[in-house]
């Protein structure tokens, strides 16, 4: 439904009325920020020397690069590790074998309620007393798995739901040359149930990214880490996590774009309808 | 046409997944190494301006000149110490799993600590305090803070000792990091950041934070740092002359003097420098 | 084995008050239930209202929010609004760090209420705006009557969504000063008993699953009775 069909076009006395309603929200909203700045400014933290650093080389090359090249890392991994996740145990959910299809249910909609936040904290606490892997690895493995667990089964309910929303007659066409009912599966449903996933997968990018901010807590050096040791170190933490929050602002809107862009390019291609699945949380709106 | 495709996507997740796997666990050299290694392991804070802090590739701290010192007197360069961050609540779990070789990490002995790992040193003994700011006169010691903001990092039990031992009345903040305290302790908003002395005068000793926080300077209790070892360490003794001797010819001082003397924190004279206990 | 296992865990849980610190999770979860439903009900007003600044307004809040880490926002309350600013939502001190919990909660979660609430006025029939504006309605009453009770009607589903999502991130509120809800309670157990460790996640994760399964069954049942027959 566009939006437009709402209201008619305001005519003049509206449009002055509009004029008059935005001059007031603007003040206030200006007046808001100048009492903000001028607060902060008496608490000293505007002073010069506590945002020219970010000008220099230092907090780049040694913190802020550093710390969203681990970012990306640990997002990069989880999505190919949940996507991998997510197709096997959303084929589970689809199996004929009840007792496969039982359990896959389970294990999807118990890593679908567990905290993401919770998970990590297990994950890093629990490797690093198996004592298998490097400790400096530990905290990258717990965010990795902890993202892995959480949007493998998100992955998992949009495959199912993406073969579910599938035209009945894909699978009836595919039964009908001769092909049995997992060969369907594999061969006709899944591959376009995957392709109608991509804008999905793009826009659970951006809450994967979000999210390895968690691992801060169990001390992985992603972007967040890095911002507030950078900050530890210079004395100016607020203005650390405000470049921070830029970075992943941009970076997220990016991918939000290139999620409806895809969204757009596969409603187009694909014939059945497309997987109109609702990601089961922060669902980026795919765009109808 | 449209199948081929979903296949090359499942193919190339698959494949993305296998390289990204292996490549995730096998690009740490020697991390199970095991006889006599040509490398030491010392793990130390990543965090903690004047006692361990990761500057980019740099590692500074008063800890960290403790542990090059004794890697060195121990026949280890400079190149061959790898530092491993070793965060409070996993410094146990890395000595038994023998992750690391040792650890210089404002690491307190105690009884309790002793049944899993064992100790060299101390090395320093720090007492906890307070950091206020520095026009401050009113807050002298733990039993002054009745009704003051006090703040301590999550987890921490020094804030509540002070709550349940010396002021009941004492409001409680606890935030990620120190560092946050003393951006909140800077501001007003809170009165005193609790922690070991050592810890605050490395936070007071930040440039940035010249002139604008003290260490109280009134100690009221003792924590002695030492280096934790896995529990059937050999390493005991020779670690314990390393100390003895930096102590002895000045390194040790000179450390202090570096990393946190800036801003005039003198630790507690009675109990350092400390004389390394005997090893059990 | 198994029987000491299960002793030594059990006896851990009697030390520490679990369900105390789910009840903190549910109450910060209930508040910023009820914000972000009237926050983000108001964003999407702007968002299909007539007047371009409050769409530009709109847009700009729900892209600024929702592509922020949570962790980010809830430090911000934190450090910037009482350290900074001084501002005090409570006179009791450790009640003004749960507040200060729920507004961060509540403002990222307003953004996702707001595109749950678009995603069910898109499910409302142009006819039925047009029919609205027929009869003589303005946007204020066209909305209220017509659009927006259909749209929630529409939205119970990505709606339930959002609510099982703040629910679980309420344990994110442990950046800010609130060290007493399941998450943190759950790291001090761990560290203080490392060898019982899948028993204390396995407790905690068991929690969240009989609270979170419950919300999706109903809001899924909701929101096929509400659906709207067209």
């Amino acid at each position: 439904m566009s939006d437009l069909v709402l209201f008619d076009a305001p005519g003049p006395r509206a449009r002055r009325r509009m004029v008059w309603v935005n001059v007031a929200a603007t003040l206030a909203v200006v007046g808001i920020g100048a009492w903000a700045l001028v607060l902060l400014g008496q608490k000293g933290q505007l002073a010069a020397d506590k945002w020219q650093v970010f000008l220099t080389a230092n907090p780049w090359t040694n913190f802020f690069i550093p710390g969203l090249i681990s970012t990306l890392k640990a997002a990069a991994v989880a999505i190919v590790t949940s996507a991998v996740f997510g197709v096997v145990f959303g084929l589970g959910r689809l199996a004929r074998s009840r007792a496969v299809r039982t359990v896959s249910g389970v294990v999807v909609e118990f890593f679908r309620a567990v905290p993401v936040l919770l998970m990590m904290i297990f994950f890093w606490l629990w490797i690093s007393r198996l004592g298998v892997v490097s400790p400096n690895d530990v905290p990258f493995i717990g965010v990795v798995l902890g993202l892995t667990f959480y949007n493998g089964s998100v992955f998992a309910e949009l495959v199912r739901s993406g073969v579910h929303g599938l035209p009945r007659g894909q699978r009836e066409a595919a039964l009908a040359i001769g092909l049995r009912r997992s060969q369907s599966l594999r061969l006709v449903e899944v591959p376009q149930a995957l392709i109608a996933m991509l804008p999905a997968i793009a826009s659970q990018l951006v809450v994967i990214l979000k999210d390895t901010a968690l691992g801060y807590i169990i001390t992985y050096p992603e972007l967040l880490q890095a911002a507030r040791q950078f900050g530890a170190g210079q004395g100016n933490i607020l203005q650390s996590l405000l470049v921070a929050a830029v970075i992943f602002i941009v970076i997220n809107y990016a991918l939000t774009k290139v999620a409806e862009r895809l969204a757009g390019r596969v409603g187009r291609r694909t014939a059945g309808r497309a997987a109109k699945a609702e990601a089961p949380t922060l669902v980026v709106d795919t765009g109808r | 046409m449209r199948r081929r495709v979903g296949f090359a996507v499942v193919a190339a997740a698959a494949t993305l997944a296998l390289a990204a796997c292996s490549g995730g666990g096998g690009d740490e050299p020697g991390s199970t190494g095991g006889g006599k290694p040509e490398k030491i392991r010392i793990g130390i804070k990543f965090d903690q301006p004047g006692l361990g802090f990761q500057d980019g590739s740099k590692y500074t701290g008063f800890d960290v000149d403790v542990a090059r010192y004794v890697a060195k007197s121990l026949g280890y360069e400079e190149g061959d110490i790898e530092f491993i961050a070793a965060p409070s609540a996993q410094r146990e779990t890395m000595l038994q799993n023998k992750q690391v070789d040792m650890i210089f990490a404002t690491y307190s002995i105690t009884d309790k600590r002793k049944e899993t790992v064992s100790f060299a040193g101390p090395y320093f003994v720090a007492g906890q305090d307070l950091l206020v700011a520095a026009d401050d006169s009113a807050i002298t010691g733990p039993d002054t803070l009745e009704g003051k903001n006090l703040c301590s990092v999550t987890g921490s039990t020094s804030a509540q000792r002070i709550k349940d031992e010396y002021a009941s009345g004492v409001n409680l903040v606890e935030q990620p990091g120190y560092a946050e305290c003393v951006t909140a302790l800077v501001a007003g908003s809170v009165d005193a950041v609790t922690t070991d002395d050592i810890i605050l005068a490395g936070l007071a000793a930040i440039p940035a934070n010249a002139g604008k926080v003290k260490v109280v300077g009134n100690p009221f209790s003792e924590e002695r740092y030492g280096v934790g070892l896995p529990k059937d360490s050999d390493q005991c003794e020779p670690i314990n002359e390393a100390i003895t001797k930096m102590i002895d010819d000045g390194s040790w001082q000179k450390a202090l003097d570096d990393n946190v003397g800036s801003t005039g924190y003198k630790p507690n004279a009675d109990l350092n420098p400390p004389k390394p206990d005997a090893c059990g | 084995m198994d029987d000491s296992y299960l002793d030594r865990l059990l006896s851990l849980f009697s030390e520490y008050d679990v369900p105390a610190a789910f009840w903190v999770n549910i109450q910060l979860t209930f508040y910023a239930a009820i914000l972000s439903l009237v926050l983000g009900t108001v964003l999407a007003m702007m968002r299909i209202s007539p007047v371009p600044s409050l769409r530009w307004a709109g847009s700009t809040y729900v892209t600024l929010l929702r592509n922020t880490p949570l962790t980010i926002i809830i430090l911000f309350c934190v450090l910037a609004l009482w350290g900074q600013l001084g501002i005090v939502l409570s006179t009791d001190f450790q009640r003004n760090f749960f507040l200060l919990a729920v507004l961060g909660l509540t403002v990222y979660h307003a953004a996702f209420v707001c595109e749950a609430l678009r995603s069910g006025v898109n499910t409302v029939p142009v006819g039925q705006a047009e029919a609205a504006r027929a009869i003589g309605l303005s946007f204020w009453p066209a909305a209220r009557l017509i659009i927006l009770p259909q749209a929630f009607r529409g939205a119970v589903a990505p709606l339930g969504n959002v609510l099982i999502a703040l629910t679980k991130n309420s344990t994110v509120a442990a950046a800010g000063s609130v060290a007493t809800e399941a998450s943190s309670v759950m790291k001090t157990m761990i560290e203080f008993r490392p060898d019982v460790v899948v028993g204390i996640f396995f407790i905690f994760a068991m929690g969240f699953v009989v609270i979170v399964v419950p919300i999706g069954l109903a809001t899924t049942a909701l929101s096929r009775r509400l659906a709207v027959a067209r």
